[in-house]
């Protein structure tokens, strides 16, 4: 591709072009499938939420970190506090409360780890998430240690719809699909709009290229805090999310073999693509449940699949695809 | 008129005395070329006034006001803009957006995160016309990776330019390319600066590009100053001569 720079409107129509298949497809898969698929959909669109965020960091910072976890969890656990004190059950009261709450502790942690960079800020990072782990484990007076903490079924839209009854479950998850689709969409437009702006621009130069950022008069460590907190607040709603459909919420969303996963999810889809993430979370839902169901030995299945990954796929299933694409229109092109 | 001047400024690396008590002065409005072998201090004064190295001691002045102290982005505000020697791109954003993004970090547009990039029609006016000037025009959508080494030379001014500053300095603009693509290149530096009415300070090896394109010459060895003129008087100096033919004059 020579010549001038895409008009930036016909570079916005192609993405909804593309996009609008996809949506079409996600609005009419509950009339398709069952209430266990359905629910895998909806961990998958969170794993998507969660990764999209970790990717802002990992794609378009350059910062590696091994301690998502910790967003996820403190996501998770707000609401499970709030649900435990105050409070209706009501999903938008989750999201009032625990966004905010997700955003101070990612700004907070967010300003100590972006003092280092590579492995320094990936250790600091697994570190803090780690010391969230403990205190999740320890204070079980409060965070019931490694019982965790029950959340039950919220209304959704302001009590318009609320779930009780023999067929309570099955329709939340119905209703609860949607929901999640609807915060996903708008996840997705807020992600692409912060990566496609001037600030994203800023993000992706400082990291190709630190010394000459800095050079352009930009001021790099304010940058990779922002580009933290919007990162952490991401996989925090992600954890918000989460937490209902699964009703309970434990320890184990902050052990750092989650934050592997969620590191994981990111590179089987591809971290160089805006898309990489999303589809590494619908992937590796599928895969984790598949892996578990069909054999005890799921962990070394995966692995042998992260093993592969990295050795034959390293830009990940998008990155592979994008490049059998241009292939593909480069040999029709010359025939 | 004097725009920037330096008082006894050192750096010591060691046992090596880098800058040895400099007295540098740039005129408003010229194109300066420092020569001088490798090793001489050329690139160690450029990261001093451009606050990429501290000094020892010493003061850098820009039109009287002290600016020894302060960062790399208030001397990009002050007007102070440089290019690398080893070029220094980024390379998985377009031509574009490489010149863009100097443009938005100039103009302070960097924090705005709930707009589209290139839905700013000012910034992309003023990005595609430095691109046009530095002849990139062609290459806007490829990424800065892509580029051939020429074209990437051209690329880091043209980063470097788009800052608009008041005093550019460029560290070896043509390092690393043909004989005939240097003079494409600073056929097409000097005529950007000249028109943009930017001084230009030119770190450069070639002995031909240096009298060809400049109006002062500043002579440097081993940490001092060796001569200082125009291109015809270092041209008729002795001394001068039998360094320049006595040191290897490229890298």
């Amino acid at each position: 591709m020579t010549g001038a720079n895409p008009l930036p409107n016909r570079s916005l129509l192609k993405l909804v072009a593309a996009a609008a298949p996809v949506l079409l497809v996600l609005i009419l898969v509950p009339g398709v499938v069952g209430i266990y698929q359905l629910q895998l959909v909806i961990y998958g669109l969170i794993a998507a939420i969660a990764a999209l965020g970790f990717n802002l960091l990992l794609g378009y910072t350059g910062l590696l970190s091994f301690g998502h976890s910790a967003y996820f969890g403190v996501g998770a656990y707000s609401v499970a506090f709030v649900v435990e004190h105050v409070g209706p059950h009501s999903m938008e009261f989750y999201l009032l409360v625990g966004i905010p709450i997700v955003a101070v502790t990612s700004a907070l942690f967010g300003y100590i780890c972006v003092r280092h960079t590579q492995i320094f800020f990936g250790i600091l990072t697994l570190a803090i998430s780690q010391v969230v782990y403990s205190l999740a484990l320890k204070l079980y007076w409060v965070t019931g240690g490694s019982d965790g903490l029950r959340v039950p079924r919220p209304a959704l839209l302001l009590g318009l719809l609320s779930f009780s009854g023999p067929e309570g479950f099955q329709q939340f998850v119905r209703s609860y699909y949607y929901y999640v689709l609807g915060i996903f969409v708008i996840c997705v437009i807020l992600m692409w709009v912060i990566v496609h702006s001037p600030f994203g621009k800023a993000l992706q130069g400082i990291r190709d290229n630190e010394v000459r950022a800095r050079f352009l008069g930009l001021r790099i460590r304010r940058f990779r805090w922002i580009s933290f907190l919007v990162s952490g607040t991401f996989t925090g709603v992600a954890g918000i999310l989460w937490v209902p459909l699964n009703g309970l919420t434990t320890p184990d969303v902050l052990y750092w073999t989650f934050s592997g996963e969620i590191v994981f999810t990111t590179l089987l889809g591809g971290f160089r693509n805006f898309t990489g993430p999303i589809v590494g979370g619908i992937v590796f839902t599928y895969l984790r449940t598949y892996a578990v169901a069909s054999t005890e030995y799921w962990q070394l299945l995966l692995g042998v699949v992260l093993v592969a990954l990295v050795l034959v796929l390293p830009t990940g299933i998008v990155g592979a695809l994008s490049r059998a694409g241009q292939r593909l229109s480069k040999r029709n092109a010359s025939t | 008129m004097i725009l920037l001047k330096t008082v006894s400024l050192w750096k010591q690396f060691g046992e090596t005395r880098a800058c040895n008590g400099l007295d540098f002065v740039v005129n408003k409005g010229e194109f300066l070329s420092l020569v001088g072998s490798n090793g001489a201090g050329k690139t160690t004064l450029v990261n001093l006034i451009s606050a990429h190295l501290q000094p020892d001691s010493g003061q850098i002045l820009l039109e009287d006001r002290d600016i020894t102290f302060t960062t790399v982005t208030e001397r990009i505000k002050a007007g102070i803009a440089r290019s690398f020697q080893i070029v220094n791109l980024f390379d998985g954003l377009s031509v574009f957006d490489n010149v863009a993004l100097s443009v938005f970090s100039r103009e302070g547009k960097t924090v705005k995160m709930a707009r589209l990039a290139d839905r700013d029609t000012d910034v992309r006016r003023e990005a595609l016309e430095v691109l046009g000037q530095f002849g990139l025009a062609s290459k806007t959508a490829v990424a800065a990776g892509g580029l051939a080494q020429g074209e990437r030379k051209l690329l880091d001014v043209a980063v470097a330019y788009a800052l608009r500053p008041r005093l550019l300095f460029l560290d070896e603009p043509t390092s690393g390319v043909s004989t005939h693509e240097k003079a494409q290149i600073m056929d097409t530096v000097s005529s950007v600066v000249r028109g943009g009415m930017v001084t230009a300070v030119v770190i450069e090896h070639d002995m031909d590009v240096v009298f060809r394109y400049s109006d002062r010459i500043v002579m440097m060895h081993e940490g001092s100053f060796l001569a200082d003129g125009t291109p015809d008087e270092i041209r008729a100096n002795k001394e001068v001569a039998s360094i320049l033919l006595g040191a290897p004059l490229t890298d």
